[in-house]
């Protein structure tokens, strides 16, 4: 008599909000992928006779101090934002669901190693890590994605390290263990699909918080630098001229402010269709 | 309720030294010779070599570690490079102003988010909810440092309506000096009775402890009306309305306090973003807080003063949700018996 | 007391319960049997207006008030304090960070009960109302020190939280509950199914001299036949959301006529 997994129903009918969101994600990434065919000029195309010109028909969002077509500035901005948030998660969540997955899984005294670690790193607020971290190394794009993936990663661990040990305790996995299963199959069989949906939620609700940091980083002139077009270091470069050149400042913030919106809305949803008990962060 | 207290505080104090350590470490990865940061860049091998003793570096890693955080107890968090005055010095003059900041801010958010959610929970998937949901999630969205930039441009540049920077109008130091008891200025003025300041750092305090409030007003909102919601499915909402309760009673009255409980844990995690996000209003603000001493610390390269910012918010961290748990037991007496 | 005439009671596009007529007078003890999933929860719920997002039809009278068109105030004003709900896992259905004796304060003030000696509702029977305690006794706290007496609760107990007191002491609460409040019928869903024996046995026996003594009517779900027997006096049994019988205990026990029925009855040790 075996004890079977029951089959995990995994969505149930997301709601406008999440599929608001989901929506307005896919065209913000289409715009990152397809910047160049979509942007009316050349990236970093200077054009000091064209500089600081308000919004137009030839410039939608007005050109920036060097005569920078500030949409185009944008939408090559978004490409740098997208990559770093897709990298700082990628590697957040790997590093962190393999320690988790161990800590919950083995449990022992690797789990209470595993667990004070992250508790350690979650003692600092993720910002004023980052900012350490950013400030110690060169600045430039790759010390960003660092910098934040070392302070997110101790979530994933927290994470899958507790649906690890949920799992370790259900009667199917001690049939596996019994019939002499290998520890990596039963992770790789039972622990690691039962993780995918939370962490794919923390994954989504966390989209907008990378987005947020790695420009906060990029503003403090601690992340990209010139010629990478960012968004946080437009907002930089134009706040000393904010009052009068508003354009150069409102658009790159808009666009931070779009793309946060969007991957929290499409968390949220998420995580009211596939995962209502568990607890925000 | 004591061995509740204890073992909390024992987690405390084991965090704490991993974060010492964690920061003794970033520290020592700052590029560059701390010996000649400190005896400056023309210095003779004979003024390296004596740098270097007097400040331990030539002794091996632990022991550092050790010597590092025996100071930290004792008062000593080094000599900022930048001020060349006592990092201690420093931190304790910058952080009474970001905590008045951070505590403006919240005030802010709580009195803000709690109704909001309230109202949320209680006209659930009708208009005012739904407005409610969209408005929490652009605050969190918005990016702290634009947001300071728009409120400031639009409000003091261009309308002039409030101060553009600054915690209070100085000048008024010297017409009606401020006798300093918390080192808040706002507290003090007022139990000083001193009204010019008063109403000056009131004026000052506006914009920046808006920019502030928006992310955990926003958060605040959501999480009071998730809890509510979850809270008004449990059964012991279904007997009050046996019982003749109305919604709104049945919400304010049985729901909002076991709702307040991951409201709560959540406001010790929302005060720590804060103060970091403040760091970042600070510097469009020109507030005279942490943010700005780390951020010239962060510029001229000062790594005591970096360390030093680094750990005080991060104990800060610490003992905040230390008495968010300590209060939660106070409140719900559930948790104490966990 | 209770009047059902054609009750339905759906769930989205499946109907869940349909009682085509149940009364309760007073006095009176009705319980409805059959097994889970038979409705029968959800019948007493619907009575009170109180199945959350399901769709009722048909005519529910509680104490002279139409439930199913009635304005919510008016639906307030009879909830506790005239047809009073006593719910099966009482600790859970007690608010976790109210005291006993807060939460039934806070009822008696809601229903406008203050213990003042002409509110003598509680009408204890065979003594005439001048000689049961008026004056000084009475009162808010006189009148919860009464209803925990009824129900054989010590009043200290008010001060308590409800994880801290027992499954068949929060039981007896929720019916003090209904007492306090004056309350002539009680609606209960399955008062004993989370008690070990022995307690159910006293809380049957609070009921039971309850109805005795002050007249209260009483409809109950169970799926206890042999409880059921001992203080019924009219039984409906339903399966499948459907009433497949209906009539005075003793002869439903004793002569079932349908297949059903028999099956529960054999089914009992």
């Amino acid at each position: 008599m075996t004890a079977v997994e029951p089959r995990r129903r995994l969505f149930r009918v997301p709601d406008r909000f999440a599929a608001f969101g989901a929506v307005l994600l896919v065209l913000i990434v289409l715009s990152a992928v397809f910047a160049p065919w979509l942007a009316p000029y050349e990236e970093n195309d200077v054009r000091p006779l064209e500089s600081l010109l308000p919004p137009s028909g030839a410039h939608w969002f007005g050109t920036d101090q060097v005569g920078r077509d500030v949409l185009t500035q944008v939408l090559y901005g978004g490409r740098t934002s997208l990559v770093i948030a897709a990298a700082v998660l990628a590697a957040s969540a790997t590093v962190g669901v393999t320690l988790g997955v161990v800590a919950g899984y083995a449990g022992g005294w690797a789990r209470d190693v595993i667990m004070r670690i992250t508790d350690v790193f979650l003692a600092f607020p993720a910002l004023l890590l980052s900012l350490a971290l950013a400030v110690v190394l060169q600045p430039s794009v790759t010390t960003v994605i660092l910098a934040i993936a070392v302070t997110w990663w101790p979530w994933y661990a927290r994470l899958s390290a507790s649906v690890a040990a949920s799992v370790a305790t259900r009667s199917y996995v001690d049939a596996a263990r019994c019939l002499g299963v290998p520890a990596s199959v039963i992770v790789a069989r039972h622990v690691l699909p039962n993780s995918l949906t939370p962490v794919l939620v923390q994954l989504s609700l966390d989209g907008g918080g990378v987005i947020l940091t790695a420009a906060a980083l990029s503003y403090l002139g601690l992340g990209a630098h010139e010629p990478t077009a960012e968004w946080g270091l437009m907002v930089q470069q134009g706040q000393t001229i904010f009052t009068t050149n508003w354009w150069v400042v409102t658009f790159p913030g808009l666009a931070i402010l779009l793309t946060a919106f969007a991957f929290n809305v499409l968390g949220e949803g998420l995580r009211g269709a596939l995962d209502p008990r568990r607890t925000v962060r | 309720m004591t061995r509740y207290l204890a073992r909390r505080l024992g987690q405390a104090l084991l965090v704490v030294a991993g974060v010492v350590t964690l920061t003794f470490v970033i520290m020592r990865m700052v590029p560059g010779d701390p010996a000649v940061a400190y005896a400056g860049p023309k210095a003779t091998p004979e003024q390296l070599a004596a740098a270097r003793e007097q400040f331990g570096l030539d002794r091996p890693l632990y022991v550092q570690l050790w010597n590092y955080a025996r100071d930290l107890v004792t008062g000593d968090w080094g000599t900022s490079l930048r001020t060349r005055r006592p990092v201690v010095d420093d931190l304790l003059t910058a952080f009474p102003a970001t905590l008045e900041l951070v505590g403006a801010a919240l005030i802010v958010a709580i009195l803000v988010g709690l109704p909001v959610g309230i109202v949320a929970a209680r006209c659930k998937a009708k208009f005012p909810d739904f407005s409610v949901r969209l408005g929490s999630m652009l605050a969190v969205s918005v990016p702290v440092f634009w947001l300071a930039l728009a409120l400031q441009t639009l409000f003091a540049s261009h309308l002039g309506w409030f101060p553009v920077a600054g915690e209070y109008d100085n000048t008024l130091d010297t017409t009606s000096p401020l006798t300093l008891w918390t080192d808040i200025t706002i507290v003090d003025a007022l139990i000083t009775g001193n009204w010019p300041i008063f109403t000056s750092t009131l004026n000052h305090l506006v914009l920046p402890s808006l920019v502030v409030a928006a992310y955990p007003a926003g958060v605040i909102a959501q999480m009071t009306r998730a809890a509510l919601i979850e809270e008004s499915g449990q059964d012991h909402v279904r007997l009050e309305r046996a019982m003749g309760f109305g919604e709104t009673a049945i919400l304010t009255r049985f729901a909002l306090r076991p709702a307040l409980n991951p409201v709560l844990s959540l406001i010790a995690l929302v005060f720590a973003y804060s103060l970091v996000n403040g760091f970042l209003v600070e510097a469009v603000f020109n507030w005279p807080g942490l943010g700005r001493y780390a951020f010239n610390a962060i510029s001229s390269l000062d790594t005591p003063g970096i360390a030093g910012v680094t750990l005080l918010v991060a104990v800060v961290y610490v003992l905040a949700n230390l008495m968010v748990d300590l209060l939660q037991g106070v409140i719900d007496p559930r948790a104490r018996a966990r | 007391m209770i009047r059902i005439r054609d009750l339905r009671v759906a769930y989205g596009p499946r109907e869940v319960a349909h009682v085509p007529a149940l009364d309760v007078g007073a006095g009176e003890c009705v319980a409805i049997v059959g097994e889970s999933g038979s409705g029968k929860s959800t019948t007493l719920l619907a009575a009170l207006g109180l199945a959350e997002g399901a769709r009722v039809s048909g005519e529910v009278t509680v104490c002279g008030v139409d439930v199913l068109r009635a304005r919510p105030r008016a639906l307030r004003a009879i909830r506790g304090s005239k047809a009073a709900l006593v719910i099966q896992s009482p600790q859970a259905a007690l608010s976790p960070t109210t005291r006993l004796g807060v939460l039934m304060r806070r009822a008696l003030a809601l229903h406008g009960v203050t213990g003042a000696p002409s509110q003598g509702k509680t009408q204890v029977q065979g003594e005439p109302a001048d000689v049961r305690g008026g004056g000084p006794r009475r009162g808010i706290e006189g009148v919860m020190a009464e209803a925990c007496e009824a129900v054989m609760l010590d009043p200290a107990i008010l001060r308590r939280y409800p994880h801290e007191i027992s499954g068949g002491q929060a039981q007896r609460f929720a019916i003090a509950l209904a007492i306090a409040l004056g309350a002539e019928v009680i609606l209960a869903d399955e008062p004993t199914s989370a008690l070990d024996v022995t307690v159910q046995a006293e809380v049957v026996g609070v009921l039971r001299r309850l109805r005795e003594e002050r007249g209260l009517a009483l409809l109950f779900v169970s799926h206890d036949l042999a409880l059921v027997s001992t203080i019924a006096d009219r039984v409906l049994v339903m399966k499948d959301g459907e009433v497949v019988e209906s009539g005075q205990a003793a002869q439903v026990f004793t002569r079932p006529s349908h297949p059903y029925t028999r099956e529960l009855l054999e089914a009992l040790p």
